[in-house]
């Protein structure tokens, strides 16, 4: 899938056509000479689909339906962005137990996303396969842990939201239906085994030989008060820099149409691309997390600030220990609320609203006009902001390449591009109506 | 169709050869096959996974398929092309899920102008690449069979590549939300909670879960062939909805579905 142009030993190129193991169509190219990189592009050429202009003119709960088909994979984090910014513009607070719900949801998208990766895309790198079915050939217990998993995150989000992949319970406010105790309490045994088998793919997992590689990242994940941030948040932290208010995050942010991207890519104001994601929460709120999960990661030797974007692959394995832990709290602590959403009236306003998929942090805002239709909207998703980091990424690693075997360079810039998890039809979907106001 | 016509795929002893291709989508459909948690390692001793860009790193080796699935809609010349080239290596071609079968929510940007979308969007507009309209890919070429809904849902995508190792029909019915709701004991939640449902003019395969969960069915899955749909825009306004959110009801994930499109126009 490589090839090598340009003259002699000192003028490389490394690309692929089309990246494999990570959802939606991306390709990268480097392109090296005499040691210096002339070029290091993450390309996105996945076809646009124009989502921003297709929620104008809707309601508020139908944006959440509509939002949700940016992403197969993490379909309730736009749901749940979603339904804050309208919270946010309408002034809702969710009672108690529907917003533990809607957290234990969330818990079950980044269970199953986590597990998909981690065992499906991001481990075969490591042992050598080129995908999950290949390695269970050799390793059919891991690959039948991880299905586990990922099974068990999947049954959570079809008890509350009807199905894994968009589900249809999930509303501004909260959800259309909550679900009984009993439909809850009887997850609980399948969430408690996969909690331990996590444990163990975990340690497992730690002791896989990553290539050295730490840039110096700015990180960037919302913060949700004294809990690990998932469903919610209201500020925005920056590494060496203030925190900043949802509703302020495009005054520090900037992003911008690159002609190699069907994205756009997202820096900080002053140019600084920025991470966030897996690495970015744990740097922030390490200390946060559910005891099952500190522990496992004092246990495995993780640090908070873990740095090199190869060993995210056990950030994710400690997440998914906390998601699983703390669902498994929530689900013991559950009763039915009296009704499954706060209610609300729409009227004119404007709102933010976040929360951290998967991958990262996925804000939203949107202008409801006094029809209670939404007049204007802006997404950003958490791919097209860690765009720019992934290709500061590949420039830094590029000179190292040279000592390599050209395919296995070649390799190495995918791995490092899969490490972090980019979902490329979410970065794709929010090319908006922005230009025509800048 | 000819699913059953031939026998099972490839005789005796050779794996069935598959292929997972995406077009405009959001891979919600191909995941599906990656949440048969259960039954995954199993399949893949009679199926060979010869094409499955998010699942698998082994390169395509270009020959021909005993079974494609198509997600994803047709969005631009470079998918129209890849698309041929799929089809020309292709037995048996299902397309999966709203976005292929039906041009999915994508499609709303048809009937619109589509250039000046696009110098509003871009900065750059000659960098992208993207054709007038969204349509379902048996606008482009022959399909054999169709999955529907937004997403698919697993347990009829199980039953049709285990119909076709056996060489049967897949046991797809073509009924109506209605039918499976009622089936199930709910309450209609037209009649109870006054809610707007499309479940009678929307094909079946969800198991009615939207009104399971209280609300109205949104129609992922599609119209249903001979649907009266009309008749339930008439009687959406009948109860008191203005046109402008009668046409919008039609027009979602399947609102290029021929059926769907004349009452989102109308
Ligand atoms: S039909 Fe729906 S779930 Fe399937 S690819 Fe299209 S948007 Fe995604
Ligand atoms: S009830 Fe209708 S909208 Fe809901 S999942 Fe089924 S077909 Fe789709």
């Amino acid at each position: 899938m490589s090839e090598q142009n340009g003259g002699g030993e000192s003028e490389r190129t490394y690309h692929v056509d089309l990246m494999t193991r990570v959802e939606g169509e991306g390709r990268f190219f480097v392109h090296v000479k005499d040691g210096a990189v002339l070029d290091a592009r993450l390309e996105i050429f996945e076809a646009p689909r124009f989502f921003e202009g297709f929620v104008r003119g809707r309601e508020p709960d139908e944006v959440v339906d509509i939002v949700a088909r940016i992403c197969g994979i993490c379909p309730v984090a736009y749901q749940v962005s979603a339904s804050r910014a309208f919270e946010a513009a309408f002034g809702v607070a969710l009672p108690e137990p529907v917003r533990a719900l809607r957290r234990l949801l969330y818990c079950g998208e980044w269970i199953e996303s986590h597990a998909l990766h981690v065992f499906m895309l991001h481990a075969p790198d490591f042992l050598g396969y080129a995908s999950a079915v290949e390695m269970a050939a050799d390793h059919k217990g891991l690959v039948e842990q991880g299905l586990r998993i990922k099974k068990a995150g999947n049954a959570l989000i079809e008890a509350l939201g009807g199905r894994a992949t968009h589900p249809v319970s999930p509303r501004v406010g909260g959800f259309w239906k909550a679900p009984s105790k009993e439909t809850l309490r009887a997850l609980a045994g399948d969430l408690a085994r996969a909690l331990e088998e996590t444990e163990e793919a975990t340690r497992f997992v730690a002791t896989l030989d990553a290539p050295d590689f730490t840039p110096d990242y700015v990180y960037v994940a919302l913060e949700d008060g004294a809990r690990y941030p998932i469903e919610a948040g209201d500020r925005i932290v920056v590494s060496g820099r203030e925190p900043v208010d949802v509703a302020r995050w495009d005054e520090v942010m900037e992003e911008h149409h690159v002609p190699h991207s069907n994205a756009l890519q997202a820096r900080l104001k002053d140019g600084t691309p920025y991470l966030c994601g897996p690495m970015a929460r744990l740097h922030h709120h390490a200390e946060k997390l559910h005891p099952r999960a500190a522990e496992l990661m004092r246990e495995v030797g993780l640090g908070r600030s873990e740095g090199n974007p190869h060993r995210s692959i056990v950030v994710r394995c400690v997440e998914t220990v906390h998601a699983l832990a703390e669902a498994l709290d929530i689900v013991a602590g559950y009763a039915e609320p009296e009704a499954p959403a706060a209610r609300w009236e729409a009227k004119a306003a404007v709102g933010c609203g976040a929360s951290e998929a998967p991958r990262g942090l996925l804000w939203h805002r949107y202008a409801v006009g006094a029809d209670g239709w939404v007049a204007d909207a802006r997404i950003v998703p958490p791919t097209s902001q860690n765009q720019a980091r992934i290709e500061d990424d590949l420039r830094g690693m590029a000179p190292g390449l040279a000592e390599m075997e050209h395919g296995a360079a070649t390799e190495l810039c995918e791995q490092l591009i899969r490490a972090y998890d980019p979902c490329i039809s979410c970065a794709t979907h929010f090319l908006d109506l922005r230009i025509e106001r800048g | 169709m000819g699913a059953g016509s031939e026998g099972s795929a490839s005789g005796a002893g050779a794996k069935v050869r598959l292929g997972v291709f995406k077009l405009a989508s959001c891979d919600g459909c191909q995941l599906q096959l990656l949440s048969c948690e259960d039954e995954l390692l199993a399949l893949t001793e009679h199926v060979e996974i010869v094409s499955f860009a998010e699942a698998t790193s082994r390169p395509d080796d270009g020959g021909p398929l005993d079974l494609t699935l198509v997600e994803g809609s047709v969005s631009t010349e470079a998918q129209r092309e890849h698309l041929q080239e799929v089809r020309a290596r292709s037995r048996f071609l299902v397309t999966i899920g709203a976005c292929a079968t039906a041009g999915g929510i994508q499609a709303l940007r048809n009937g619109r102008d589509v250039g000046e979308l696009l110098r509003v969007v871009y900065a750059q507009p000659a960098y992208v690449d993207t054709l007038a309209e969204s349509t379902p890919v048996a606008d482009h070429v022959p399909v054999d069979f169709s999955l529907r809904g937004c997403p698919i849902d697993k347990g009829q995508l199980l039953e049709l590549i285990g119909a076709l190792l056996a060489g049967r029909k897949p046991a797809i019915r073509d009924e109506s939300v209605c039918m499976e709701c009622k089936r199930s004991g709910q309450v209609c939640v037209m009649v109870a909670k006054g809610e707007a449902c499309l479940g009678p003019v929307t094909h079946a395969g969800c198991g009615a879960l939207c009104p399971t969960f209280g609300r109205g069915c949104y129609g992922c899955f599609g119209p249903k062939e001979g649907a009266q749909v009309a008749a339930l825009g008439a009687r959406f306004e009948a109860e008191g909805m203005d046109a402008e959110t009668r046409r919008r009801r039609f027009k979602l994930f399947t609102g290029w579905a021929p059926a769907f499109r004349e009452e989102s126009e109308r």
